[in-house]
């Protein structure tokens, strides 16, 4: 046995000693982010006391569209590209699920979520094909598409209108209430929680350990040796692009719920996805990371913001604040990106 | 060194075309300026007399859009040197605003204009440092860092707007008659700013060793490194610069709009890049030139009449600028057959 | 041309004498001259460069068959192509004597051809077990063939990104029998395998004969490739000049091949450039001395001495730290240990500009690495001197155009295709990396094999270039992999094996043998005591 397989562990991946180890080295990053998040909800608690279910209900709420931003954002970098027109797919989405609705029955509420889920993939899928096709790098393609998508948003409404229906609406407002659930239970778990996990969930788990999944992710980390192993190197960047949109159009779906109405303007959601996405343990270099980490890292993010409002710090401060950790998020991950590719 | 290293040489296949690649690429002008001519035709039959009317060339409409076109050529002008690098300035349009509001409501606060415009001015290089420093030391990618610099400088904006809120925005004269008011009839005194502006790309560009480090950055930064350049003091210097650029741009936009909004200069940001792009500047970096960029900002005037001609709303215009710049880039590319990043 | 240098034989031999190794069996039952796979008149040229003029290769049903050839002849395209990397302008690929058309390695596949490159097609990112996934690589037989290899410690958990690279490479061998190909192309596979696993590798490499499999064996090991081998082709410039049986005597033949005929162009060249003999052991501070450098994992301890006024040439085959020594002397990376001084003062670079105002300037044998593409001759030649702060301001377009017109005049670069440098022909462009330098005078010149894959003639011309920058009192480093460049234009040479320097020779006894030796770090000494 020479120096070189000493390096290897043991094949049977050893004592659950070794098993411990490994899964702390995974998956160490999100664990962080979770005794970040508790810690930070401790803080809040202690600066309002009566911080409860209603505020944290409000804090889901708020969540919600940078959560599936976020799970956009990180479908298109893990596959090591980036998607600049995250926010402008989803006004765009938000505003066709609007104007679809108008003057619709109750009924129709599930066709129309069909049809924007549909179209979320499909306008994603246009984002990878011509990335694919131009062979012009991501982020100037997703640069142009930023002005795309908005552009079409306004052609769809022109300003802020449309309908959303009732059932729709309610949703995501409120907690899961059933007879068999006892009020003490049921008051924890936000319909917009459920919603979330269950939304994510249904694509992401599937998804993750799947081939084209793992196709996602050697696209990201090796181009090349993905391409000799025989990855269709193309159509899984389609992919990419196609998942990032139909998150996109969930994001879409849960403002038009939120607000009744769709509204043509970009929302903040852009560099708040990709900071999500960095501190939520995703490479920018792509490759690397979850989806738990990222939505981890929006909660931490939006309470954040939540605490500054509750401290009664003025709102355009928060926002530069706000502005300011983003920055600082992004600075940090370069660094680490870059470090971590010098090795 | 186990690797084949691919030859330099571009992957053409000798054929006839290869001549004309090469004129494209070396003189990208000449194309720009045969389509800019062959647009304004095609606006004066989409509305006859816009151009040329009953009693000769229209003149207003000449100086019209030259005087729309100075602020965005100002603005290409801070595309053009961040691209030849291979970055970009998202943050120019934010810049732009914040210079101008500053200005005017410093202004208004009793603050002698010659003393307001350089304070705005500090500021928007304050922004171009922050951009340059992430830029240069952080490596951020500078699309992603000008972004969030852009958002940041949007938040305290606002603060400041808050702090300012019993004072109304107040335009000098000198910036209104600089934006608005033309000479002999004819000549936009914007031209006053503009023509030392561009000389002063122009120059940099092509006649000082700074311009020749950008071009050499952009091309190969590696190849750079290694003949001594020291890349991240360039990067700081040349996003100050942009800003600097973006906030001329702003005031002279102030002088033309006369109204500070908090969103000013905000819709001159895509064109900027678009103008850039249409120009012959390699958004990959290392090749062109700021003549091109002044007639791909004109080329972009001369389409925005077009679509108002045609009665096109704001929705569609976003769809087709963004479409040039997609498919501008995406053409270039396929004519010089660069290399990808 | 001279062969250039082969990589490291070990000693203890890395080749055993089994009997299926010594003894060639003949290929399995085959229909009559049917061949699995079949290349002919393969043509690919890139702009003005031919990479393959006229290429072929014939491969039957169970036989291990090398691609033989020295760097720049066109092995690597010609595998590029047969593995759908890349498409050939011209040429058929046959398989199983029908033509088809290969446009990616999962078509390859398909046509029963997997390749295990040198760089391993494994997801860093991914463990081992995904890594399986992806390729549909059926997992208990991976295992099987991984133990056969002689690993017998690989966990399906392990991430790919932590594993060392000799262990990649055996995966990758592993993954592609595992797919139980009719073809396995094997491209450099013993080259970063210690000595026990070559063994293994190269044993099961050759039973894949009995079932039937065929192996493209490339590799720069003539001896490995003797023993293990049945037939090989050899490439030189572009084509296919041979095919030859293995056996006794098959070594020289294969050299001959790969060398070509002497012409008398070549009897010129190694007249030796003239050499002001006057000066070998110069007194005085040395202008370069270095002291127990070491950087990186392959750099370990390397001493010696550079003077003003010499040509040292420095010998090191592929990987024996020299990447990381011009690294170090560029200042382009720290050194772990060691020192460097200068004409006897000790510094420290923090960056290139640093080197360069000591006068030590690096001239890349990469011209990707040194050049700007886009950029013209004259802006390529100006990029030193505009680099530094105090130069940003306007340039003296004159003077600079006096600077840049003397270079190219001296080094007589042809600049007919003006405009971009990347229209210049290789040679050319290797003139103007090094004009760049010259424009200003030079006190110590390092070159990292600058001459590869370039022309005679311009490589005559940068030897002349060389010497008389010598002889104006510059000190020049020049790394070189053709071991005659040695005697054609330096005054002594070192020689660097496994991190360490090994010899230095005056040039007059530094000739190709005696270098080579070396090299492989059989010294004098060493190969005294019998190792």
């Amino acid at each position: 046995m020479t120096a070189v397989t000493s390096a290897l562990g043991s094949a049977d991946g050893g004592s659950s000693n070794a098993a411990a180890k490994r899964f702390i080295r995974r998956n160490g990053w999100v664990l962080t982010l979770w005794a970040l998040l508790g810690a930070m909800f401790v803080f809040t608690k202690i600066i309002q006391p009566d911080y409860g279910m209603a505020a944290a209900t409000i804090l889901v709420l708020a969540a919600l569209p940078y959560a599936f931003a976020t799970a956009g954002q990180s479908m298109a970098i893990i596959a090591g590209g980036i998607d600049l027109s995250m926010a402008a797919m989803m006004t765009l989405l938000s505003v066709s699920a609007a104007a679809l609705m108008e003057g619709q029955g109750e009924e129709f509420g599930i066709v129309a979520v069909a049809l924007v889920l549909l179209l979320g993939l499909g306008v994603g899928a246009v984002n990878g094909l011509s990335v694919v096709i131009t062979r012009v790098p991501d982020i100037v393609v997703t640069l142009a598409f930023f002005f795309i998508w908005e552009g079409a948003a306004l052609m769809i409404l022109d300003s802020p209108g449309g309908a959303a229906s009732t059932w729709l609406k309610d949703l995501i407002i409120g907690s899961v209430g059933a007879d068999f659930i006892p009020t003490e239970i049921s008051k924890f778990l936000p319909k917009a929680l459920i919603l979330l996990v269950v939304a994510l969930g249904v694509v992401w788990i599937p998804l993750r350990r799947s081939k084209l999944g793992l196709s996602m992710y050697a696209i990201g980390s090796d181009k090349l040796a993905a391409h000799r192993s025989g990855v269709a190197v193309s159509r899984t960047k389609v992919a990419s692009y196609a998942f990032a949109g139909l998150f996109a159009a969930m994001g879409g779906l849960v403002l038009t719920m939120n607000t009744g109405i769709g509204t043509p303007v970009q929302g903040p959601y852009l560099m708040a996805s990709v900071a999500a996405a960095v501190l939520g343990g995703v490479a920018l270099t792509g490759g690397r990371g979850g989806l738990v980490g990222p939505i981890v890292a929006v909660f931490i993010l939006r309470l954040a913001r939540q605490d500054l409002t509750l401290m009664s710090v003025d709102p355009n401060v928060a926002q530069v604040v706000e502005g300011l950790i983003m920055v600082a998020v992004v600075l940090v991950g370069a660094t680490v990106a870059l470090r971590g590719r010098r090795s | 060194m186990t690797s084949t290293t691919q030859p330099l040489d571009s992957a053409q296949s000798r054929s006839t075309m290869a001549p004309l690649r090469n004129l494209m690429r070396d003189y990208p002008v000449i194309p720009l300026l045969v389509l800019l001519i062959a647009l304004v035709a095609a606006l004066q039959i989409l509305q006859p007399g816009i151009v040329i009317g009953d009693d000769g060339i229209n003149h207003r409409w000449i100086s019209n859009t030259i005087k729309f076109a100075v602020p965005l050529a100002i603005l290409a002008g801070a595309q053009t040197m961040t691209m030849i690098t291979g970055g970009i300035d998202l943050s120019v349009g934010v810049v732009a605003t914040m210079t101008a509001f500053v200005m005017s409501t410093q202004v208004a606060s009793g603050l002698d204009p010659a003393l307001a415009i350089p304070v705005a001015l500090a500021c928007a290089a304050l922004a171009g440092l922050a951009s340059g420093i992430g830029v240069a030391i952080f490596r951020v990618h500078p699309l992603i860092m000008t972004l969030a610099i852009a958002l940041v400088v949007e938040g305290l904006l606002l603060v400041y707007q808050r702090g300012m809120l019993g004072v109304s925005a107040q335009i000098p004269e000198i910036i209104a008659w600089l934006g608005t008011k033309k000479s002999f009839g004819v000549i936009p005194n914007s031209l006053l700013v503009f023509i030392p502006v561009a000389l002063f790309i122009g120059f940099t560009l092509r006649r000082t060793g700074f311009g020749r480090n950008l071009y050499a950055i952009g091309d190969n930064e590696h190849a750079a490194r290694l003949a001594g350049v020291r890349v991240w003091q360039v990067l700081i210097v040349l996003y100050v610069i942009s800003a600097l650029l973006a906030g001329i741009g702003g005031l002279v936009y102030v002088g033309l709009i006369k109204a500070t909004t908090l969103s000013l200069a905000v819709p001159l940001m895509l064109p900027s890049v678009a103008a850039a792009v249409i120009g012959g500047v390699s958004i990959f970096g290392g090749r062109g030139g700021y003549l091109g960029v002044i007639v791909g900002a004109l080329i972009l005037r001369v389409v925005t009449s077009m679509l108002t001609v045609l009665r096109i709303d704001e929705g569609a215009r976003r769809v087709i600028f963004g479409l040039i710049i997609l498919g501008v880039v995406a053409l270039y590319v396929r004519i010089t057959q660069e290399r990808q990043g | 041309m001279r062969a250039p240098l082969v990589p490291p034989h070990d000693t203890p031999p890395a080749v055993p004498r089994h009997e299926t190794l010594t003894t060639p069996t003949p290929p399995a039952d085959s229909p009559t001259g049917e061949l699995i796979l079949e290349a002919t008149g393969v043509v690919k040229t890139y702009g003005a460069v031919t990479a393959l003029r006229d290429a072929s290769l014939a491969v039957r049903p169970g036989e291990v068959h090398a691609l033989l050839g020295a760097n720049g002849a066109g092995k690597s395209t010609l595998v590029k192509i047969l593995t759908g990397a890349i498409h050939p302008d011209a040429g058929r690929i046959l398989v199983r004597g029908t033509e088809r058309q290969v446009h990616s390695p999962a078509e390859a596949r398909k046509n029963g051809l997997i390749s295990v490159y040198q760089e391993p097609a494994l997801i860093p990112d991914l463990d081992v077990r995904a890594n399986l996934r992806l390729t549909d690589t059926p997992v208990e037989l991976f295992l099987d063939w991984v133990a056969r290899l002689g690993v017998d410690r690989l966990g399906l958990n392990d991430m790919v990104g932590d594993l060392p690279l000799a262990i990649l490479r055996i995966m990758d061998l592993a993954r592609a029998l595992a797919l139980e190909p009719d073809v396995v192309l094997l491209d450099e596979m013993t080259a970063a395998l210690p000595a026990d696993l070559a063994e293994n590798v190269l044993k099961t490499v050759g039973e894949q004969r009995e079932s039937g499999r065929s192996v493209i064996f490339i590799s720069h090991r003539l001896l490995e490739v003797n023993a293990l081998c049945d037939r090989a082709t050899v490439l030189r410039d572009g084509e296919t000049v041979g095919v030859v049986d293995m056996g006794p005597g098959a070594e020289e033949q294969i050299v001959e091949l790969m060398l070509g005929p002497s012409t008398d162009d070549e009897q010129d060249i190694h007249a030796r450039v003239a050499v002001t003999t006057d000066d070998l052991e110069p007194a005085g501070v040395p202008r370069l001395s270095l002291r127990n450098l070491a950087a990186g994992t392959k750099l370990e301890d390397v001493s010696f001495e550079l003077h003003a006024g010499e040509v040292l040439g420095l010998i090191a085959l592929e990987g024996q730290g020299q990447d990381e020594l011009f690294g170090i002397l560029s200042g382009a990376r720290h050194p772990s240990a060691g020192t460097l001084a200068i004409d006897g003062e000790e510094v420290s670079f923090r960056h290139p500009a640093d080197a360069i105002d000591k006068g030590l300037v690096y001239v890349p044998g990469d011209r990707v690495e040194a050049l700007l593409p886009q950029r013209s001759v004259r802006e390529n030649i100006a990029l030193p001197y505009n680099a530094r702060l105090r130069r940003w301001g306007p340039i003296r377009m004159g003077r600079e155009k006096g600077m840049v017109d003397t270079a190219i005049e001296r080094l007589q670069i042809d600049t007919r295709s003006a405009g971009e440098v990347q229209r210049l022909s290789g040679g050319n462009q290797q003139k103007v990396t090094i004009a760049r330098w010259i424009a200003g005078g030079v006190d110590t010149l390092l070159c990292f094999d600058p001459t590869r894959g370039i022309d005679i003639r311009t490589k005559r011309q940068i030897y002349h270039l060389l010497r008389e920058l010598a002889d104006a009192g510059s000190a020049v480093l020049l790394y070189t992999s053709e071991l005659e460049e040695v005697q054609l234009a330096c005054d002594r040479a070192v020689v660097i094996f496994g991190g360490k320097v090994v010899d230095t020779f005056p040039a007059e006894i530094a000739d190709e043998p005696t270098l080579m030796r070396a090299a492989y770090g059989l010294s004098r000494e060493t190969a005294e005591v019998g190792i």
